[in-house]
């Protein structure tokens, strides 16, 4: 299982990041239709998969590889009492659904109160399971985070994940290449999260559609690989199924003496594999931009999807500035409470939300802590403090970061989606603005009604000890 | 699932012309929580469908009874956000079996070809026919050839093609699915995996 040394036709043609891990995964190419492409892992949850299994049973075929599909229960889960029984039946039902569908196919299942239960995108890389160089599914369009180890992961529907259980493959037509380059010094208080919001502001939502990402340029080289896992995981807000990054010694170290990673020979073998992964020198982009990185500020968004973010500072732009029908931009801006020309600073805030796959591991803590310390949370706000995973969990306690939340007012919680898609009881009431570290600021995305404004951990926890919109680095 | 076959559809459409609409205003999350495919049509467009009190909004287009039919007509970037396939089974179970657009979301665009939903992206410039020859009249019918791959706009006769892959195309004609070819192949996956799986 851990033979790394995969080959791959090698050309004189200078190839991308993108083309190598694809090609060394295309089983057969079908004329005037997609590849037969083949998937390394496997990631289920509670909410995508059932139907799935029910396709599987009504057709009479097995699980080809079950070794190769993971299960963890995330979305659906409560984030307080995870002992006792989950009181909303349907939740139950299909928390239920997948341990027996686990159980039934000898798949490995981290189910509430595992102790490596958390997010889909938290557990993957923490345990060692996502690997340069994979391509790695998940019914989830999140899935794009594991890209930042430089692997192509991209987020499927249910029929796709019938298809990767029953084949291990999924058809699947190339996507078009990008690459985005950002180079220079962020600023202070400039963190991972603003520089996808600010990429996502300048594409559009649907600027990248059709197209895998490569990030480059120094600033993704100097970047942490929890930081590298933020920016991939929200490539799937400018439309683009993924993106990715070349794997370095940042990415190595990371992985290395991680439970489920190679050892010994397997990792010797693996790295040299891995060192291979990068663009090479003169490879050609369908498409390419370049950012520098001083002109990224902390950013927030201010309307309901999360190409409608803008530095802290700034006022929310007129419509007519703006490409694209009018018409939605007013409904968007009503839906928000907001209007034109209005600044986003000094905003009453009621909930501010720190977790998800997008900013839910102990990086997004400390700095969410970095503020909070010594401060008491705003008394009209209510927070949601909720780490990725019980890996995240314990390393909060362990760092001492639970007793500078406590301090300040905060109760942690315990794993899961939580309020980034509010499947379980943690919504945001009609009307009420919530700051959330999450990824979508979608209409009702935080539960009917909710309003959300998209922020770093950084802008969470200055929103959590004002109570309104605050510039981070007015407190740092 | 092998879905239902689809040649070429007559049929009035419902328009939607509002841009970027997201799989969570199609289907919002609070409602993913059956573990079969069937029922999501009552939930379709929820929020912009019912008042929290559970009463129609008169104000949009489902709750019109002059809009009726089996295509679907909404703005640019349509089905963004989520990879549910539950927004594609919402729009099949309701009774929809085309949507039509400027341009779709990668993920959404999938799910719906694989749940027996054509996916028709057309130009800017004709989806404005296509909503100003409904806003004219609601009865306007539309052709959606699958095997000439073009849509037409009954009343006035104007035409666009579309495009689809060869092979998706043969499995909505013919009712087959992707698994049906997979399952096919399954020597060929099983050398590869022993040659190359990681």
């Amino acid at each position: 299982m851990q033979n790394n040394s995969k080959t791959f036709t090698m050309s004189n043609k200078p190839g991308t990041l993108f083309d190598k891990v694809w090609d060394a995964h295309v089983v057969r190419k079908i004329e005037d239709g997609p590849d037969v492409f083949f998937i390394d892992r496997h990631f289920i949850h509670e909410v995508t998969s059932p139907v799935a299994f029910l396709g599987l049973e009504s057709r009479g075929v097995g699980v080809m590889f079950p070794q190769h599909t993971f299960a963890t229960a995330d979305h659906n889960t409560p984030t307080i009492n995870q002992h006792l029984p989950v009181a909303d039946p349907l939740s139950n039902n299909q928390l239920k659904a997948l341990e027996q569908n686990a159980a039934k196919y000898g798949i490995s299942h981290w189910g509430l109160g595992n102790p490596k239960n958390g997010i889909v995108h938290v557990v993957g890389p923490e345990n060692g399971i996502t690997l340069p160089g994979m391509t790695i599914v998940c019914g989830d369009s999140h899935t794009s985070t594991h890209g930042a180890f430089g692997a192509i992961a991209f987020g499927i529907g249910t029929s796709e994940v019938e298809m990767v259980l029953s084949s291990q493959c999924i058809m699947q037509p190339k996507p078009l290449k990008m690459r985005i380059n950002v180079n220079g010094s962020l600023g202070k208080a400039v963190t991972p999260k603003d520089v996808a919001l600010y990429i996502i502001s300048k594409l559009t939502t649907a600027g990248a559609t059709g197209y895998f990402v490569e990030y480059a340029g120094d600033v993704f080289e100097k970047m942490s690989m929890e930081g590298r896992m933020t920016v991939c995981n929200m490539s799937i807000e400018m439309g683009a199924r993924g993106g990715m990054i070349a794997p370095d010694e940042t990415t190595f170290k990371y992985i290395n003496g991680r439970e489920m990673a190679p050892k010994g020979a397997s990792w010797d073998k693996a790295l040299t594999y891995w060192k291979t992964l990068k663009t090479d020198e003169g490879a050609q982009f369908d498409k390419e931009y370049n950012f520098d990185a001083a002109d990224i500020e902390p950013m927030i968004t201010y309307g309901t999807n999360p190409g409608m973010g803008i530095g802290i500072s700034k006022s929310i732009p007129k419509g007519v500035n703006l490409t694209g029908g009018t018409a939605t931009y007013e409904k968007s801006l009503n839906y928000m409470g907001f209007h034109e020309e209005d600044q986003m600073i000094g905003k009453k805030v009621d909930y501010v939300f720190i977790g998800s796959c997008t900013n839910g591991r102990i990086e997004d803590f400390r700095a969410f802590a970095s503020i909070i310390k010594g401060r008491k949370k705003a008394e009209h706000v209510t927070a949601w403090v909720v780490p990725g995973s019980h890996i995240v969990e314990e390393q909060i306690k362990a760092e001492g970061i639970l007793d500078i939340l406590t301090e300040a007012g905060f109760l942690l919680r315990q794993p899961g989606c939580s309020a980034c898609l509010a499947m379980n009881d943690d919504k945001v009431p009609p009307g009420k603005y919530a700051v959330s570290t999450s990824n979508r600021n979608f209409e009702g995305r935080q539960g009917p009604g909710s309003r959300t404004l998209l922020a770093s951990p950084l802008v969470a926890a200055a929103a959590a000890v004002t109570g309104f919109v605050t510039d981070p680095r007015d407190l740092m | 699932m092998a879905y239902d076959k689809f040649n070429t559809l007559t049929s009035t459409a419902v328009p939607l012309p509002i841009e970027n609409v997201d799989t969570d205003q199609i289907i919002p999350a609070r409602f993913l929580k059956a573990t079969t495919r069937e029922g999501f049509g009552d939930n379709l467009f929820r929020d912009w469908r019912y008042n929290a009190d559970n009463t129609p909004r008169q104000d949009f287009i489902l709750n019109n009874p002059i809009y009726t039919g089996k295509i679907l007509v909404g703005g640019t970037n349509f089905g963004s956000g989520s990879s549910r396939e539950h927004a594609a089974w919402a729009i099949y179970d309701y009774g929809f079996r085309c949507v039509v657009s400027s341009f779709f979301a990668d993920i959404f665009k999938n799910n719906a070809i694989n749940m027996g939903i054509l996916p028709v992206q057309v130009s800017p410039a004709f989806l404005e026919k296509i909503f100003t020859a409904i806003e004219a009249d609601a009865k306007t019918q539309f052709e959606i050839s699958l095997p000439e791959q073009t849509i037409t706009i009954l009343t006035t006769g104007e035409k666009e093609p579309f495009s689809i892959n060869g092979y998706k195309k043969n499995n909505l004609l013919n009712g087959y699915d992707d698994i049906d070819y997979l399952q096919a192949m399954k020597p060929d996956i099983i050398s590869f995996a022993k040659e190359k799986a990681i």
